[in-house]
């Protein structure tokens, strides 16, 4: 290890991080700081008043709704999203036909934009000349508008989700297959094994690390992504669909609540703070980076 | 008998999967090569056309969109190989104070990401000046912690004896990054590449904040606001543009899917 010469501290360090602390340390911190002011309007200009934003978002019912969808959207998603992606890693993976067209079939949705997938399933979901109104006709159910009723919109936005990202953690999983040593597999058959519990016993807990990284990162994207949410509902009906992010940017970009929106984004970011300090408590010993 | 058995539940069961799982998109496909009317029709033989994506180019200025998205690509990537490669250097081979501190701070943009940021750096992009421009959508991810990540934790497999030796025969610290380093991370270039522009490419809330006018959307917000707006809502037409817009990036996935696959397992988690 070499010292670093203070000429090359700069070029090395402190322009690009300064890019890094412009645009997330700042926003972060402003963020705290202007949580504390009102939304000022043309007339009044803002002024400081304390913790009434947080006030506000403590009785905010429309609030307490949000956390709940996005609670059960990344709780749903994830555990299904995993145990779907650990079965096409499994298929992918084994010696059967067209295992390279199943893992096209798999990754396709994981490449689109969730744009281009929010239009697709809009169709799928349309009412009346959709697929799914239509396939449900042809068996002489009454169809459903899956987006415009209250009860089925945020199940519909979970679906696209669960389509979405199954096939980026099938690859996380598929390289764990692959590093998972094949003498071990054959001395838990040699005792007698059957494939089932060779998977159980053998293959699942070497998986763990992985499963670890990919629940983190579902996690944070549960958070993060609102694309489809955006395209196919706008949050509604009722706020049914609405999730975190998305009331933020409605209520910042929408009813231009900067303020508000300020509060909102401080919530969001220690809602993230402390499940990133619940992993590294609890979960970091089996994770991977070194 | 009983392997047998097992053979045709698995195939069965993965053809199922794979079919479900392709048939969004393979939906999308009839739409696009189809005439409105058979967009929620399945005749076999109805006829192909390719009358749907003309309408789509001609209907919305979607070249324009293409190009800044390739602009704002380009000019992140370009960024982000570079400022990352300086950093994860930095990391990789020199001590100096408080670096442990500062990498962890730099290692909370990944939890914290600008994209969750969205008001505060609005404000920070009006500020400047800066809304409804090119350089204005790329400037929140011109550094990127998870490229100063994939690129320390590579230039750390690095012997340093190669290093040395450079040095002995007297290259000085930029001679031994270019010729040192840098060649022998091309693997993990090339997957953060496409990890890079696959993310940007598909990028839309910011943008879609920060552009007001055509000329500078990219065409995720292209695509959302023609789908909305402009197609008058004629699946056909959706399904064209979204094919269309999503072409370039599949067509690239395919090209490097192995390798893409290969060197991002080997860069990234072990």
């Amino acid at each position: 290890m070499k010292r670093l010469k203070p000429s090359l501290v700069f070029i090395f360090l402190v322009m690009p991080c300064s890019l890094l602390v412009a645009f997330t340390y700042y926003p972060a911190i402003k963020s705290l700081f202007s949580s504390f002011w009102n939304q000022g309007t043309s007339r009044r200009p803002s002024k400081f008043v304390g913790l009434e934003n947080y006030q506000t978002l403590l009785a905010d019912d429309v609030l307490a709704q949000i956390l709940w969808n996005n609670a059960l959207y990344a709780l749903v998603t994830i555990p299904i999203s995993i145990g779907l992606s650990i079965g096409m890693a499994l298929l992918v993976n084994s010696k059967i036909k067209g295992t390279s067209l199943m893992r096209l079939s798999f990754f396709l949705p994981t490449m689109l934009p969730m744009i281009a997938v929010a239009n697709i399933w809009l169709f799928f979901y349309a009412p009346g000349i959709g697929l799914i109104s239509q396939i449900m006709q042809y068996f002489g159910f009454e169809p459903i508008n899956f987006l415009g009723d209250a009860s089925t919109s945020l199940w519909s936005m979970i679906v696209v989700a669960i389509w979405k990202e199954s096939g980026l953690f099938m690859i996380f999983y598929l390289a764990a297959l692959q590093a998972v040593p094949a003498n071990l597999k054959e001395a838990a058959k040699i005792e007698g094994a059957s494939g089932i519990q060779v998977f159980f016993d053998v293959v699942l807990p070497l998986l763990k690390p992985t499963t670890i990284f990919v629940a983190v990162n579902a996690l944070i994207n549960s958070f993060r992504l609102i694309d489809h949410v955006i395209v196919m509902t706008e949050g509604g009906p009722n706020n049914s669909s609405a999730l975190l992010l998305y009331y933020i940017y409605e209520v910042t970009f929408a009813y231009r609540d900067f303020a508000y929106g300020s509060a909102l984004t401080v919530f969001l970011v220690a809602l993230l703070g402390l499940m990133a300090l619940f992993q590294f408590k609890i979960l970091d010993k089996k994770a991977h980076y070194q | 008998m009983k392997s047998t058995i097992n053979r045709i539940a698995y195939s069965t069961l993965a053809i199922s999967l794979a079919t479900v799982w392709g048939f969004p998109f393979i939906y999308s496909l009839w739409a696009a090569f189809h005439e409105e009317k058979y967009s929620a029709n399945f005749t076999w033989n109805a006829p192909l056309t390719l009358e749907n994506f003309a309408t789509v180019w001609a209907a919305a200025p979607f070249s324009l969109y293409f190009t800044n998205t390739v602009i704002l690509t380009l000019i992140i990537l370009a960024s982000n190989l570079i400022l990352c490669t300086l950093v994860a250097y930095a990391f990789a081979r020199y001590k100096f104070p408080g670096a442990g501190l500062l990498f962890s701070f730099i290692m909370v943009q990944l939890l914290i990401t600008p994209d969750i940021l969205i008001v505060e750096n609005y404000n920070t992009l009006a500020k400047i000046g800066l809304i409804d421009t090119i350089f204005g959508i790329t400037l929140p991810y011109l550094t990127s912690a998870f490229g100063i990540f994939l690129l320390r934790q590579t230039f750390k497999t690095v012997p340093i004896s190669l290093d040395e030796a450079a040095q002995v025969e007297g290259a000085n610290t930029w001679r031994v990054l270019w010729d040192v380093y840098v060649p022998l991370a091309k693997p993990t270039y090339l997957a953060y590449a496409l990890v890079s522009i696959s993310f940007q490419w598909n990028n839309f809330l910011w943008p879609l904040i920060v552009t007001n006018s055509p000329e500078v959307r990219p065409i995720t917000v292209g695509l959302s606001i023609f789908a909305t707006v402009e197609s008058g809502v004629e699946w056909a037409l959706v399904n064209a543009a979204t094919l269309l817009s999503t072409a370039p990036l599949v067509i690239l996935f395919l090209i490097f899917q192995r390798r893409f696959v290969a060197n991002f397992m080997r860069a990234g988690i072990k």
